[in-house]
């Protein structure tokens, strides 16, 4: 039989987290299920067996996910770790891989939680081994306490300067910070001075860390132009230019970071609608206040609705979760006003850093050789080249030319692939679209969807 | 874009492999053409064909499509190289004969009594499939499990890329200096003069000759121009796994390998009206049957799948109809689009061009239905 | 090259292409290898061009390796354990029980 649930959660980052912990605190029935095999997400990885040391290293932000994780352990709702949700339908039924077999459960409601990917940075020389996101380095550090030294990081966003400031607190600072934010992008971003002045705790700290880097030393570029990483079997330096001149810095380890961008995979599965966000340049699932999507009993909370940050998802999880108890008669909605004034007030920081940090012309408009589809290694040009040939849009040109077909399933090449198709054909992303995304949600063994085919599965065959 | 190519010789409306390959059969007799199409999230079967150009079984119940189906093959390899030398894209087209695969006696059997039929059917040219026993199946596909009892082997059957060949014929279009539209859903059509206008979102198109190749879309389309174009909607799914070396050295009917290294699983025939939706139940099924024929693909990933809506006319077969009452105006529909492309482009083009079906081809005449109750 | 800010968890030793690797209990394949300086971990089933960890949370599919026979799995979301047999993949990965 297939176990039923008032709530089934996706995702144990700080919005799965907190929705769980509240739906099932207000007496609801919750199953959170999770890839991972603790809980935390990526921005709170490791949280649960982080050293007292690592736990100051990484910061007090950081350390924030312990009493999330604690109340969450408390709350009732049942954890399933290990679980790769490999489908999910819009008769909410939630298919699952967990140790080598898969299962499926049914819930009244689905809350998406699957948060952020790093935006995809195609730049020459970024398949190069040596070469990751900067997300990937926080991960080394946060979950397994490694540190590579003469790292260069390059790109734009506060994370790389959370990074490189944990990276020195760590004694193991960057060589270099190459940022690739345009000159004038602050005069432009000014305007969301005044907004981002409600939360000016983070401007400080942004301030902070910049200057907790230069004064370890770690060399600064800015307006950085025609970034490219030099290698043949592995990454061996970064080009680039800056301040008028050519640099070459030598490195086997070079981190990318172009911002964030909400993990899509789910509501596109499930056909939600979705919108283009032009201040954070990408798309993110259409939600009411309550984050309902346009499919029925489908909801997502966190960045994966829009970025946001931790401390914003955490609140959106509440907030999804009190919903759906009022709806279910449970609890009163006492709390609400707070979290959604305490939402708003989380938000004012973002048009600031939004401006200021917009992804760089480079990357959003890759030269013709460069690997835009890194698991077919399909280029921008070739990309280009199909548009001239009539493709209005992503699935098109994944028909001609294979990007996006590859065990990434286009995680890592979609926003870039359709924003190169906009730019040919002078179309707005939202015209453009984005790839159609059909279940596995990740590569699966042939034999355990063969083994699926339970009585159950045939009993809901003939539904 | 400001240019609109408003006035050609020939509209063709719709751009899955139908329309394409009748376009670049048009374009490349020196026609200009305008094929008009819908956007990225087109219901298009092309984008969930498997990719067999496949002979053995076609045409049991109406021999005009087994001649029809066997002409095509013959001709895909100029076709193919034709379309190669217009644009420097290969269809990834190969001809090492295919395999129906049996899993019971009792499959066996019919297999048998088909391939007989077909012997009729196809007369004394060699286009008939033969009948192998399980040791000499293993011989030519040595990866086949301990349920196949034997199988059948045509070999004029052969396989290519659906999704290159459709790039290859818009590009073709391209190069011989016709034009693709996109976001072009029709909305209007009308007579206009001695030929036709048909309104769309992108404006408005004229030429002398039309030809609906709009697959489920030529119901609609029909009565506009004086046909009456019966169609069903079939869903099929396929399973796709990771690149892999070498594995399988010729399609069977539902396992076949890409250029690429990619295993395609197939398939379904599910009455689920217009949606092509993945659903489990039948993804398991279809891969718990793979790994029955070829036991090694259990240790495979299943990276993607597809689901797409079959464009079957009432008996199956294909429907080309010119109207009485609108000249120049043709039907075409098919679910065959790969295996046919050879055909659209090559000898159905030529006679659109031309303003007239051979007499023959009235046996393929969406008049066959009329009069039924279907 | 790489430094370890602590050393907490218990020693695991595995191998890459039969080399032996000192990891830490709770790495995962992804970080040990990383820790003592393998980049280089298989090369592109299309061009056959060198690729390693990009993203290391299980989006990217680009640190796919064989473990213990089984091709194509991530490192990034394999937990090192004693013995595990890991090998750098070459190309298309054979069909094979």
């Amino acid at each position: 039989m297939t176990r039923q649930f008032d709530v089934a959660v996706i995702g144990a980052g700080p919005a799965g987290l907190a929705a769980a912990t509240e739906a099932a605190q207000s007496g609801l029935s919750v199953a959170l299920l999770d890839e991972q095999q603790a809980p935390g997400g990526q921005i709170y990885r490791g949280i649960e067996t982080a050293s007292a040391a690592r736990l100051k290293l990484l910061g007090a932000d950081y350390a924030e996910g312990r009493p999330l994780v604690e109340k969450f352990r408390a709350s009732g709702a049942e954890y399933m770790p290990g679980s790769l949700v490999w489908n999910v339908t819009i008769d909410k039924v939630v298919e699952f891989s967990r140790d080598g077999a898969s299962s499926r459960i049914r819930a009244d409601a689905i809350i998406v939680a699957t948060g952020a990917l790093e935006r995809p940075c195609p730049l020459p020389g970024w398949t190069l081994p040596g070469v990751t996101t900067a997300g990937a380095l926080q991960i080394l550090l946060k979950a397994s306490g490694i540190v590579q030294e003469d790292a260069v990081l390059t790109g734009s966003g506060p994370l790389l300067w959370l990074l490189a400031s944990q990276m020195v607190d760590a004694g193991v600072p960057p060589r270099a910070i190459v940022e690739t934010v345009p000159n004038g992008r602050l005069l432009q971003a000014l305007p969301h001075l005044p907004k981002a002045l409600w939360q000016r705790s983070y401007l400080f700290k942004g301030l902070s860390m910049v200057r907790k880097v230069r004064r370890a030393g770690v060399l600064i570029y800015r307006n950085a132009t025609g970034v490219a990483v030099e290698g043949a079997t592995f990454a061996t330096a970064l080009n680039f230019t800056a301040g008028g001149k050519p640099h070459r810095i030598e490195t086997r380890t070079i981190a990318l970071h172009q911002g964030v961008v909400p993990n899509q995979q789910v509501t596109r599965l499930l056909r939600c609608d979705h919108v283009w966000d032009s201040s954070q340049h990408c798309f993110r699932p259409v939600i009411d206040a309550y984050g309902a999507t346009s499919a029925d009993g489908v909801y997502v909370a966190g960045d994966g609705a829009g970025i946001g940050g931790a401390k914003a998802a955490a609140i959106q999880g509440q907030i999804v979760a009190i919903g759906l108890a009022l709806r279910a008669g449970r609890g009163n909605g006492e709390r609400l006003a707070h979290l959604h004034s305490a939402l708003a007030k989380e938000a004012s920081v973002r048009p600031f850093l939004e401006t200021l940090y917009a992804p760089a012309p480079q990357i959003l408009s890759p030269a013709d050789d460069t690997l835009v589809c890194r698991c077919e290694e399909i280029t921008a040009g070739s990309i280009r080249e199909a548009v001239r040939l009539g493709a209005p849009g992503p699935n098109q040109v994944k028909s001609f030319l294979r990007a996006g077909m590859g065990p990434c399933q286009g995680r890592v090449c979609g926003l870039a692939v359709s924003a190169i198709i906009g730019e040919e054909r002078g179309e707005t992303p939202d015209d453009v679209g984005y790839y159609r995304i059909r279940p596995p949600l990740k590569p699966l063994l042939l034999s355990e969807i063969a083994n699926f085919a339970t009585s159950d599965a045939q009993e809901h065959a003939t539904e | 874009m400001t240019i609109r190519p408003r006035a050609a010789d020939t509209l063709v409306i719709g751009g899955g492999l139908v329309g394409a390959a009748v376009g670049w059969g048009l374009a490349s007799r020196g026609e200009t053409v305008t094929v008009l199409d819908e956007g990225d999230q087109a219901l298009r079967a092309s984008c969930g064909n498997f990719g067999l150009v496949w002979v053995q079984s076609k045409g049991d119940g109406m021999h005009d499509y087994a001649r029809w189906t066997r002409s095509s093959a013959d001709i895909w390899p100029e076709f193919s190289e034709r379309l190669k030398e217009d644009t420097g894209i290969s269809t990834g087209y190969h001809k090492p004969g295919g395999m129906h695969l049996c899993l019971s006696e009792q499959d066996l059997e019919k297999t048998r009594a088909l391939c007989n039929r077909m012997h009729n059917v196809n007369g004394a040219q060699g286009y008939g499939s033969e009948i192998l026993d399980r040791k000499q199946v293993a011989d030519m596909l040595p990866g086949i499990g301990p349920d196949v009892v034997g199988g059948s082997f045509g070999r004029h059957d052969g396989h290519a890329s659906p999704l290159k060949l459709l790039m290859g014929l818009h590009a073709g279009i391209k190069a011989r200096g016709s034009h693709y539209v996109s976001g072009a859903a029709v909305d209007k059509i009308e007579r206009d003069g001695g030929g036709y206008s048909v309104t769309t979102a992108k404006g408005v198109y004229r030429a002398g000759k039309l030809v609906l190749a709009a697959g489920h879309g030529n119901s609609a389309f029909g009565p506009l121009v004086g046909l009456d174009i019966p169609l069903r909607p079939e869903k099929g799914q396929i399973l796709v796994t990771e690149r892999v070396a070498p594995f399988l050295s010729m399609p069977t009917h539902v396992v076949r390998q890409t250029e690429e290294g990619s295993i395609l699983i197939g398939d379904s025939h599910e009455d689920t009206g217009f949606s092509t939706l993945s659903t489990t139940p039948i993804m398991s099924q279809i891969a718990s049957r793979a790994a029955r024929f070829f036991p090694l693909l259990k240790n495979l990933r299943v990276v993607r799948s597809w689901g797409a809506v079959r464009v079957l006319s009432p008996d199956g077969y294909p429907i080309y109809q010119q109207s009485e009452t609108h000249p120049g105006v043709f039907s075409v529909n098919c679910h065959s689009g790969v295996t046919l492309a050879g055909a659209h482009a090559m000898l159905l083009a030529p006679m659109i061009s031309a303003g007239q079906l051979a007499p023959e081809f009235e046996a393929f005449s969406a008049r066959r239905f009329h009069g039924q109750t279907h | 090259m790489v430094r370890r800010i602590e050393t907490i968890g218990n020693e695991v030793i595995f191998s890459f292409e039969g080399q032996p690797v000192t990891a830490r209990a709770g790495d995962s394949v992804a970080a040990a290898l990383t820790a003592v300086g393998i980049s280089h971990l298989r090369d592109s089933v299309v061009s056959g061009a060198a690729r390693g960890v990009y993203c290391m949370m299980g989006a990217c599919f680009d640190c796919l390796v064989e473990v213990n026979g089984v091709p194509n799995r991530q490192a990034c979301m394999t937990e090192v354990r004693h013995g595990l047999d890991v090998r750098r993949q070459s190309g298309g990965v054979e069909v094979r029980s």
